[in-house]
């Protein structure tokens, strides 16, 4: 229980350090500027860093996970996206795998050709939610950036319009939001109610969820509820964009307590799990064609090792060797 | 109505219960794993134990022979066999079988009689096939040395 | 009535019941039956291994190295830095449990420490408590534990109980591979003298004397010569192998299993047929006698110093390319291992099939090609005269192993010539076969007769599939590519699925094989009476007549 509670806690206690900060102690100065220009600087240290560390360590083997069959004989047809042996196939395997989830969407194939009783549930939901999640927050990040960029290109408008098409209330409610919370909330639950994902769990797991939601509501109770006025942040915004940065005025605590846990998450990456998103692009299982019969793959630390000579090998049998007829090299 | 009619009713919540008796038996997240996933090759010990049962049931409730039942059991209790479970603990999800219908259904204590004696002999007959299965690994593994 | 205990109270007394604390918190308890024996002095001495000892498993003092603490982490810290895999698998999960029911040992044992995910964090909470900064000051909140002793006890418990079948690689959704953490986890136990003995021997036996049964040269050849009487009695063909001969243009290598244990030894007479009747030109080596490698299962660097004796036989021997007989685990360490260890093999010539012409291009620079492929190019050339008509007793499966399915991707080749020579070939269900192949529970060196119980847990998935063909279709035989397999799958049949046998592909190619100037086949290779062919091809030309 305590796995769930500290970090749940830590929550709590970072949005009411904010809270207190800046309505009581009126450190809008730290909370508006300060700790977004660190937090930025740590996130992109931070994550470079982490790559770099990663990158410095070399592949010395070429080890792909083969889901599909390999290239071999000409007649045989090869799976070039599942066992990749060129470049090209990489890359769409890579990319099955990173904007579909390729990998995690094979626990539901099975039930989805077993009919006609729904097994498999768990799967195929951790599946939905996690592309829910994942690409809902890509959306939200990107639609962010209209508060970034002046004036703000054609695209950008599009995929608002897009996501807010249902066109439902003032402000029009984005779908991505509800879907982000909806699903974070769903891997939430079942990091908590499946007993064997609890089980394995640790509180590193529940952090960035509580952070997420924490974001998320606090974005959403800024935008339908108190109504933030948008004029006022994107000044802010952009000034601290052009390195002229003013506090903003006219703001509610949501605000900051919004921003806030923003940077929490940014400074939290680098150090966490949360780096798969860097990691999965270096991951040596999936970003290597299976050609190693067919390349020479170099390990650059690879040493001469102790080995046993065929000349140290027959001097120990030679006798033997040469009684039942096999050639031996010293008569 | 008969005896065996109050249990055919009642077939699913007394299977279901037995069930999950059995598999309480492991741990707790295995136990959830058992229980949920439902597709024969991504779970065999859930399956075995479900569809043993079943078949188990349905033999009690059709008055099976003992030598029928024994196919049936020798697939439980192989898995057993080889999960750590001493003999008695091995063979006890018969037993659970009692629990079960207790719970489920009221039984007059003249028909409990038969079918608790019906039991008491599959308990037996598994007992039996358990020290064979044990003996078999220990067969296995003679045979393994010997190589 | 109500005095006795309920059946449910007698099992809650069972110490299987369920662990409600925390997976860190539960010390290793090593049983009976899951655990291989320790690995000898004698074996760690021959190999040139730290602490050779003589120590056993059950024993509280497993008499290590003074500081062993600092020899593991260093040991770790070295490997973070060797392997961009180890560091990013360390680094990158987030416990999402796709793999936790995908492995084999899991499904049939129910030990939560047998979920991929958890046996990675056996490692990963070292990890983080000495090489991360959110471990070092959180401590047990940050996800970290303590080296202690009753770590590694359970280190060696659960990684001489992964098989190293990459099936939850191929679910993870970041391609972590428990196969990679076992290795790298085996590698640092192995710092410290912690082998089993069923590794550390056979790889002991394969440096000095070519392979891991230990056969010396002169037991080779007679191994084979036994083998070829065998063949004579059967087809009436006396084939005549040849032994470390040079200017041979193609060498032969194979797991040294198969020359001696049924039914390797019918896939070995099965080598033997098909070579002579291609002609082929070509040589066994004493030297180079064994193609797995055990060194994979302890050391890379042990696996290299195997391995270097394909490459180094085939250059002493002036022989053109390599051809390789059906194994897992050898090849694994051959499709992505052989060259980077020990090429390049700029010494051979790109494998061509003296029968076929057609030059493996798949294989232009490791220079080996398996027999699955070398055989199914000459099926489809047409060069063999084939009689599937004599495999029709059989009922057949195949079962994909682990290390050809995910570590090569070789699905096609097996199965096209299985079905180019028997006529009743059925699949296993998708979820069991291919590259969701399960393992034979007994792989990366666990095949040992100790650990029978974790063996058959382990095959339990495995031979559940098969118990479903077997119900289905009445298979009878399943075919597999590995020699572990054909070692391992026999007393899991035995156990599970009685009434199934194993065989090589080869065999079965073997027994469909029509010679040249072979005599009437009576038997197959197992001495099995053939007479039923003759009373059904009776019966067809009977039903002919009749029509006519």
């Amino acid at each position: 229980m305590m796995k769930i509670l500290f970090p749940g806690l830590m929550v709590i206690i970072l949005v009411g350090l904010v809270f207190m900060g800046v309505q009581e102690a009126n450190l809008h100065l730290l909370f508006g500027i300060t700790i977004p220009y660190v937090a930025i600087s740590i996130f992109i240290i931070g994550v470079v860093t982490r790559v770099v560390k990663w990158s410095l360590s070399p592949v010395p083997f070429r080890i792909p996970t083969t889901c599909g069959q390999q290239k071999s004989l000409s007649w045989l047809k090869c799976d070039c996206l599942e066992n990749p042996s060129t470049t090209a196939g990489v890359i769409g395997r890579m990319a099955l795998e990173i904007l579909t989830f390729r990998s995690l969407f094979r626990n539901t194939q099975t039930e989805l050709k077993q009919g006609p009783y729904l097994v498999y549930q768990e799967e195929k939901l951790l599946w939905l939610a996690a592309l829910a999640f994942h690409w809902s927050f890509l959306v939200v990040v990107i639609r962010h950036f209209r508060l970034f960029i002046e004036p703000i290109p054609g695209c950008l408008s599009l995929l608002c319009s897009l996501d807010g098409f249902m066109e439902i209330g003032s402000p029009v409610v984005f779908l991505s939001g509800v879907a982000l919370l909806g699903a974070v909330s769903f891997l939430l639950l079942r990091r908590i109610l499946s007993r064997k994902v609890y089980y394995i769990s640790l509180p590193a797991d529940y952090f960035p969820l509580f952070l997420i939601i924490g974001i998320a509501i606090s974005g959403i109770l800024m935008r339908y509820f108190t109504k933030v006025d948008v004029v006022n942040i994107k000044a802010y915004t952009l000034g601290l964009l052009s390195l002229q940065p003013v506090i903003p005025t006219d703001v509610s605590v949501i605000f900051y307590i919004h921003l806030f846990l923003v940077c929490v998450l940014l400074v939290y990456i680098p150090f966490s799990k949360l780096m798969h998103l860097g990691g999965i692009f270096l991951s040596p299982t999936r970003n290597m064609a299976n050609n190693n019969r067919l390349k020479r793959h170099i390990n650059p630390w690879n040493y001469p090792v102790k080995v046993h000579t065929y000349e140290e090998y027959e001097d120990e049998f030679r006798e033997k060797m040469k009684k039942v007829g096999i050639p031996v090299e010293k008569g | 109505m008969t005896l065996n009619d109050i249990l055919a009713k009642n077939r699913e919540s007394i299977i279901n219960r037995w069930f999950d008796l059995i598999v309480d038996s492991y741990p707790q997240n295995t136990a959830d794993f058992i229980k949920s996933e439902k597709n024969r090759f991504a779970n065999p010990v859930g399956w075995t134990i479900k569809k043993g049962i079943e078949d188990i049931f349905e033999g009690i409730i059709q008055n099976k022979s003992d030598a029928q039942f024994f196919p049936i059991l020798d697939d439980i209790i192989k898995i057993r066999a080889v999960q750590e479970f001493t003999p008695s603990e091995a063979i006890s999800f018969i037993f659970l079988l009692k629990q079960a219908m207790c719970e489920k259904i009221a039984i007059e204590n003249t028909e409990l009689f038969a079918i608790e004696s019906k039991i008491d002999t599959l308990a037996s007959i598994s007992l039996d096939i358990f020290m064979e299965c044990r003996e078999k690994i220990k067969q296995l593994k003679t045979n393994e040395g010997k190589k | 009535m109500a005095k006795e205990p309920k059946p449910q109270e007698i099992i809650s007394q069972i110490n299987y019941k369920p662990p409600q604390k925390a997976w860190m918190d539960i010390p290793v308890e090593i049983k009976e039956g899951m655990f291989c024996y320790g690995a000898k002095e004698k074996s760690l001495q021959t190999l040139d291994f730290p602490n050779a000892r003589a120590w056993s498993v059950l024993d509280e003092d497993w008499k290590l190295p003074e500081k062993w603490d600092k020899i593991v982490l260093e040991g770790m810290a070295e490997r973070l830095k060797k392997y961009r895999s180890f560091k990013i698998f360390m680094d990158i999960c987030v416990r999402c449990g796709a793999c936790a029911d995908k492995c084999h040992f899991f499904l049939g044992s129910g030990d939560p420490k047998n979920m991929p995910v958890l046996r990675a964090e056996l490692l990963r909470s070292i990890y983080r408590k000495n090489f991360t900064a959110a471990g070092k000051i959180l401590g047990k909140l940050g996800g970290g534990r303590k080296l202690t002793i009753d770590v590694l006890k359970e280190w060696w418990y659960y990684f001489y109980q992964c098989s190293e079948c990459r099936r939850c690689s191929v679910f993870c959704p970041y391609g972590i591979d428990t196969a990679e953490i076992t290795m790298i986890a085996r590698e640092l136990l192995n710092l410290l003298g912690l082998n089993i003995e069923w590794i550390a021997g056979p790889a002991a036996n394969c440096y000095m004397k070519g392979n891991h049964l230990g056969l010396e040269p002169h037991t080779i050849k007679n191994s084979i010569d036994f083998l070829v009487d065998e063949i004579e009695e059967k087809t009436g063909v006396r084939v005549s192998p040849t032994f470390n001969r040079k200017g041979a243009e193609i060498l032969f290598v194979t797991p040294s299993g198969d020359l001696f244990a049924d039914p390797g030894t019918y896939t070995c007479m099965g080598y033997l047929m098909l070579f002579h009747e291609l002609g082929l030109d070509y040589t066994w080596s004493t030297y180079a006698s064994e193609g797995g490698n055990f060194g994979f299962f302890t050391s890379m660097e042990l696996a290299k110093r195997l391995n270097t004796k394909l490459y180094s036989e085939a250059k002493r021997l002036g022989v053109k390319w390599i051809l390789g007989g059906e194994c897992g685990h050898m090849w694994r360490v051959i499709n992505q291992y052989m060259d980077t260890f020990n090429g390049p093999a700029d010494f051979l010539e790109v494998p061509t099939s003296p029968i076929t012409g057609t030059e493996f291009t798949n294989a232009k620079s490791t220079k080996m090609t398996h027999i699955s492929e070398f055989t199914a190019d000459l099926i489809k050339h047409k060069k063999l005269n084939l009689d599937p008509k004599r495999n029709d007793h059989l009922k057949v499966t195949f079962h994909d192993s682990c290390n050809v399915a995910r570590g090569m991707g070789m699905f096609e080749e097996p199965r096209y010539v299985i079905k180019s020579v028997c006529n009743n070939f059925y699949e296993m269900p998708e979820n069991t076969i291919r590259e969701k192949t399960f393992c034979c529970g007994s792989g990366s060196g666990l095949n040992a007769s100790e650990n029978m119980e974790l063996r058959l847990r382990g095959g339990l998935p495995r031979a559940n599939a098969v118990k479903h063909v077997q119900e289905q279709y009445g298979v009878n035989m399943l075919a597999c590519i590995c020699a572990i397999d054909r070692a391992a799958l026999p007393p899991l049949m035995n156990y599970w699925v009685p009434g199934v046998d194993v065989t090589g592909v080869t065999e079965l190619v073997a027994n469909a094989l029509v010679m040249k100037g072979e005599k009437e086949r009576t038997t197959n290779l197992r001495g099995e009476d053939l007479s039923w062919i003759e009373d059904e091809e009776s019966k067809s030309t009977d039903e002919t007549q009749i029509r006519v």
